[in-house]
């Protein structure tokens, strides 16, 4: 039987403090008021006080609640009889299926030993061209989608989810505005996904301290399955309403922030989610697709700023698209000299031009004389953005490096592209002048 | 020192407060005693304040499952880390736990409270005496060496055995394992003290058995044009690279690891990504150094906390890193420390701070960050040792400031004290001019091996060239002058065919300083060159043809036919439009001359 506390001595906040003996650090309890039971975790010890964060808030804790310890950390149940399921931030079922308790694991579980780690290798396909020409996804990556509020960030996941050439999806909804929530579950069910599918969502009304478990009951579920063999993408929409959660608990339990409110710890407690991701040597892989949003399309909001410096690599969505600038996967080099002989020679010849672009399109809002050279990059420019930027360009990797093509033809002589004598040689749409010019070395 | 017993009494995120029977001293180093599941497990702390009889401690591991009453055991002994042979090829974390040996024990994830030796101890080295029975030795001194690589690896009286001995007995040439007695030392009051080839050392005391600190003068190649000509460093010296995500810090530092004209390096990942130690733990075993013939790893030490491992941990591995680094320099070797980056060190004592509930100073870092980051830094250093041979710690610290804003307490501080700043720009990144080195805003204190006067006159051109391409952008090129219009050719020039590097082509990755006097010399040539253009049209054709032979230069192998060829016909067609030389740089021509 285990022991009953009756008096809760402070509540501030999602923190309460009883006096209790035998208590473990980091352990959960049973909260019970007169609104139901919630869980709650030990989060400090001082002698005989124990502080700890109940999940669903403080909000109509009494003093004379009652408290139980469980003795064991946050568990969460893992088996296949997750897939297809949707819970929330505790683990509690969001739909009519069963809660279930059986092979409970522990979440925030060690770290992967540096030296079991292995390079990354494959590319995982999404059929968008602007990724999987330009800054390709890669099994085990850890990628953030940085992106302005009102951007389709949650249709671009949605679609990779859709499309992504992997065992299974791992959803993990932070502050999740409710219509998101429905638009995720029915855009699985239509595609036919769910049934590879686990679902952990916390919407914007739910407890805030519910927000930061499902990063954490999203990855240990995502590293069992890893394990098995299973290759894993992991979505997490939105980190920084994460980040707001941690935000929110660091100042009630007063401690003194950093930079803009946020704690001192952000960066090590967003890189403990981030590195989650692996590949593990004869077995699975996770991979981490995460949206992080720019309060103020300010990349140096210490969100962003933090989660640039642990992922690898960013997708700025901007205007609907993903800009080719600023976008960087800094482990597509890794993979992209495997795919066709011109995906490296497209992928730099064709930004370069866009980059071109730009300038011209700068020069010409300030009036400057536009020269031929300029009139073909802007005709470039505006093909470029509506056939291959355009989030509706759903097509192979093979079909876009072919289009590539096609809009340098229709736009440059083969000189004018910048590209490799060989590749054009052997590239260049047929019917179009190709080969011939002796100054394209 | 005696050891303590204590209790836990509070526990707090990863520090945990300790009620002790006994004497205990700062950095003193304890265990808690736990449970993980069923297993019994001993978790590593370190005294991080005293106050009557509660300490406070950190612990280097997750502290779920710490409970008040649990029993801590105080070591008596510092922080330390074990010095001998056989630490180099090693690939350690924060505390020298070898890594790999633990993933043979424990699979894939870093277990708790799992520790394991740092230095083999079934290895056998060969030992050949230096010294003889009846010879005086202080500490350091050398007792005799066994060969560990390339390298003649000294065995040495500990460094914290003050005093002077006797030598008693000195084991002859054989075989040894590092635990082995290798000699008997008697001191002067007689008592025996037996010498393995191993010992301990605190990592937080800095090494100090030279016989002299010296200036750092020689130059330390890198290879790396930019740095090497424009912001050398020095052997012993100390530089930071600060950079924005993604500019370019840790594909820097990776090339430098490979490149660098010195025996040993050392590398600190400190709480940056797992995925790019793996980078240099798979290819280092498989590349080649052109020097030695031996793999890369063979003079390499990785120290690697990543960001996920414990906050504690972190705190400790440059501590860890740089005596390990000292251990080396006393061997009359130049060692390079590389460390990944200094900002989640400073954070990770941050967090510490706060825990501790002290004053917070700047964006709640602590108030001692500055003397900490000055200390870390005054480790690097040029030493003539007590046999009169010389060795050198150079240490080179990345640096993450918050948005990329330079004017951050981790950055300034790290400014104040090192001798070269690599400040990398979003700006050169983003335009994908690597290594991204802003030319206008890095600084350096020594002095490299190429003519100052020559590298400040190509930064002046640079300043020139800048400053008219800004002009440019508001008045457009109609309204540029034909010779400011050259100046910023060649300043874009000189940025592209010497500021930049190629780090994935295999000539351009690693430039020897005779190529860089070399090539620098023909790029000063055209710079200093008063050039004949008719107008702007002609001479952005012209240098856009010289930028493709100096591209295909910087791409010939050194000193080959096709490097001469390109050579002479660079020569030509700098010959073709040369009209003498520019006004500003007749006085520096004529003292070259
Ligand atoms: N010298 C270089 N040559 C070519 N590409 C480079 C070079 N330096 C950096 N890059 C590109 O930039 C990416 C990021 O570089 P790097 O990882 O060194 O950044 P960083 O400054 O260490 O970032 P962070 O602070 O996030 O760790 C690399 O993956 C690579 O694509
Ligand atoms: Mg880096």
């Amino acid at each position: 039987m285990r022991k009953v506390y009756s008096r809760i001595e402070s509540i501030a906040g999602n923190v309460i403090t009883v006096t209790a003996e035998d208590v473990r650090y980091g352990h959960l309890a049973m909260v019970t008021s007169s609104h139901g039971k919630s869980l709650a975790e030990v989060i400090r010890l001082n002698g005989t006080q124990v502080s700890l964060q109940v999940f669903t808030g403080g909000r109509g804790v009494s003093t004379g609640d009652e408290v139980v310890f469980l003795g064991s950390p946050m568990q969460v149940s893992f088996s296949d009889n997750l897939l297809g399921r949707i819970f929330d931030g505790s683990g509690n079922p969001r739909d009519k299926g069963p809660g279930l308790e059986e092979d409970l694991i522990e979440i925030r579980g060690p770290s992967v030993n540096p030296a079991m780690r292995i390079i990354p290798r494959n590319m995982i396909r999404t059929g968008i061209p602007m990724i999987d020409v330009f800054n390709t996804l890669v099994e085990s990556q850890k990628l953030p989608i940085f992106s302005v509020s009102g951007e389709p960030y949650n249709e671009l996941l949605a679609r990779v989810a859709m499309q992504a050439e992997v065992d299974m999806i791992i959803l993990g909804g932070m502050g999740l505005k409710y219509d998101d929530y429905l638009y995720f579950r029915e855009v699985l069910e239509e595609g036919g996904a769910m049934s590879r599918t686990i679902l952990f969502v916390h919407t914007a009304s739910d407890p805030v301290v519910e927000c930061l478990l499902v990063p954490d009951i999203a990855l240990a579920v995502a590293e069992r399955f890893a394990l098995n063999g299973k290759k894993v993408l992991v979505l997490l929409t939105d980190m920084t309403n994460f980040s707001d959660s941690l935000k929110e608990i660091a100042i009630t339990m007063e401690q003194v922030p950093s930079n803009r409110g946020y704690p001192g710890d952000l960066y090590s407690q967003l890189a403990s989610r981030y590195e989650k991701a692996v590949d593990f040597e004869g077995a699975g892989s996770i991979t981490i697709l995460g949206v992080t949003t720019m309060p103020g399309d300010d990349v140096t909001h210490p969100v962003p700023d933090n989660t640039g410096y642990i992922t690898e690599g960013q997708y700025y969505l901007r205007n609907g698209r993903i800009e080719p600038f600023g976008s960087l996967s800094r482990l597509k080099q890794l993979v992209n000299s495997d795919t066709r002989e011109d995906h490296r020679g497209i992928m730099d010849g064709m930004v370069t031009l866009y980059a071109n672009y730009k300038e011209s399109m700068e020069k010409k809002s300030m009036g400057f004389r536009m020269s031929d050279w300029d009139q073909k990059l802007l005709r470039y420019g505006e093909m470029f953005e509506s056939s291959m930027m355009d989030l509706s360009v759903n097509i192979p990797l093979e079909q876009a490096l072919d289009r590539g093509w096609e809009i340098l033809a229709e736009c440059f002589e083969p000189a004018e592209t910048g590209l490799r004598t060989d590749l054009i040689n052997k590239f260049w749409p047929k019917g179009r002048a190709a080969g011939a010019d002796e100054e394209s070395a | 020192m005696s050891q303590s017993r204590g209790t836990v009494i509070g526990v707090n995120g990863n520090m945990v407060s300790v009620e002790v029977e006994g004497e205990v001293a700062l950095n003193e180093v304890g265990y808690i005693d736990t449970y993980s599941g069923d297993e019994r497990r001993r978790l590593k702390s370190e005294v991080i304040r005293i106050r009557g009889s509660r300490a406070e401690v950190q612990v280097f591991e997750m502290t779920t499952g710490l409970g008040v009453g649990d029993h801590v055991e105080f070591t008596g002994e510092l922080l330390a880390v074990e010095l001998g042979p056989g630490l180099l090829a090693k690939v350690y974390d924060g505390l020298q736990n070898p890594l790999p040996e633990l993933a043979a024990q424990c699979g894939f994830f870093l277990d708790r409270g799992v520790y394991i030796e740092a230095l083999d101890r079934e290895t056998r080295w060969r030992f050949t005496p230096k010294v003889s029975p009846g010879d005086q030795v202080e500490r350091a001194h050398t007792l005799g060496v066994v060969p560990e690589g390339i390298f003649e690896h000294r065995v040495m009286v500990p460094f914290n055995r003050y005093g002077t001995y006797t030598v008693k007995e000195v084991a002859s040439e054989g075989e040894y394992v590092v635990t082995d007695r290798i000699a008997l030392l008697e001191d002067s009051s007689g008592t025996e003290v037996p010498v393995t080839m191993m010992f301990e050392w605190p990592v937080k005391r800095p090494i100090d058995v030279y016989a002299e600190r010296l200036k750092p003068v020689d130059p330390m190649m890198t290879k790396v044009r930019i740095i090497d000509t424009f912001f050398p460093v020095a052997l012993g010296g100390t530089y930071c690279i600060p950079g924005p995500f993604g500019a370019g810090k840790t594909v820097l530092q990776q090339i430098t690891s490979r490149n660098a004209d010195v025996d040993i390096v050392i590398v600190a990942a400190c709480g940056e990504r797992a995925g790019e130690v793996v980078e240099t733990l798979r290819e280092f075993p498989e590349l080649i150094d052109p020097r030695t013939g031996r793999t890369l790893m063979e003079r390499t030490v990785i120290i690697c906390n990543t960001s996920s491992m414990p906050v504690a941990a972190r705190e400790a591995s440059v501590y860890t890193a740089v005596t390990i680094a000292e251990y080396y320099r006393q061997m009359g070797l130049n060692v390079l420390l590389l460390a990944d980056s200094t900002s989640r060190w400073a954070q990770a004592m941050r967090e510490m701070s706060g825990r501790l509930e002290e004053i917070p100073g700047e964006e709640a870092f602590p108030a001692y960050l500055e003397s900490v980051i000055a200390a870390f830094y005054e480790r690097a250093g040029v030493v003539t040792l007590r046999d009169g041979g010389r060795g050198s710690v150079t240490i080179g610290g990345t640096v993450s400031p918050a948005g990329g804003n330079f004017e951050e307490p981790v950055t300034q501080a790290t400014l104040k004290v090192v001798g070269a700043f690599h400040g990398l720009s979003r700006e050169r990144s983003d335009a994908r001019r690597y290594p991204s080195i802003h030319p206008l805003e890095s600084w350096s204190k020594y002095t490299g091996s190429i003519d100052r006067g020559m590298v400040e006159y190509a930064r002046e051109v640079l300043h020139h060239g800048d400053e008219v391409g800004q002009m440019m952008k508001v008045v457009g090129e109609e309204g540029t002058s034909l010779d400011d219009y050259v100046w910023y050719l060649k300043s874009e020039f000189a940025d592209a065919v010497y500021l930049q590097q190629n780090a994935f082509d295999p000539v351009d990755a690693a430039v020897s300083v005779e190529r860089q006097k070399y090539t620098f010399g023909i790029l000063f040539d055209l710079l200093t060159a008063r050039l004949n253009f008719g107008q702007k049209e002609e001479a952005r054709t012209w240098f856009a043809r010289l930028r493709q032979r100096f591209l295909d230069l910087n791409g010939a192998e050194w000193q080959s036919d096709g490097f001469k060829e390109l050579v002479a016909d660079i020569g030509k067609a700098v010959g073709s439009v040369r009209a003498g030389v520019e006004d500003n740089a007749v006085s520096i021509v004529g003292e070259m001359r």
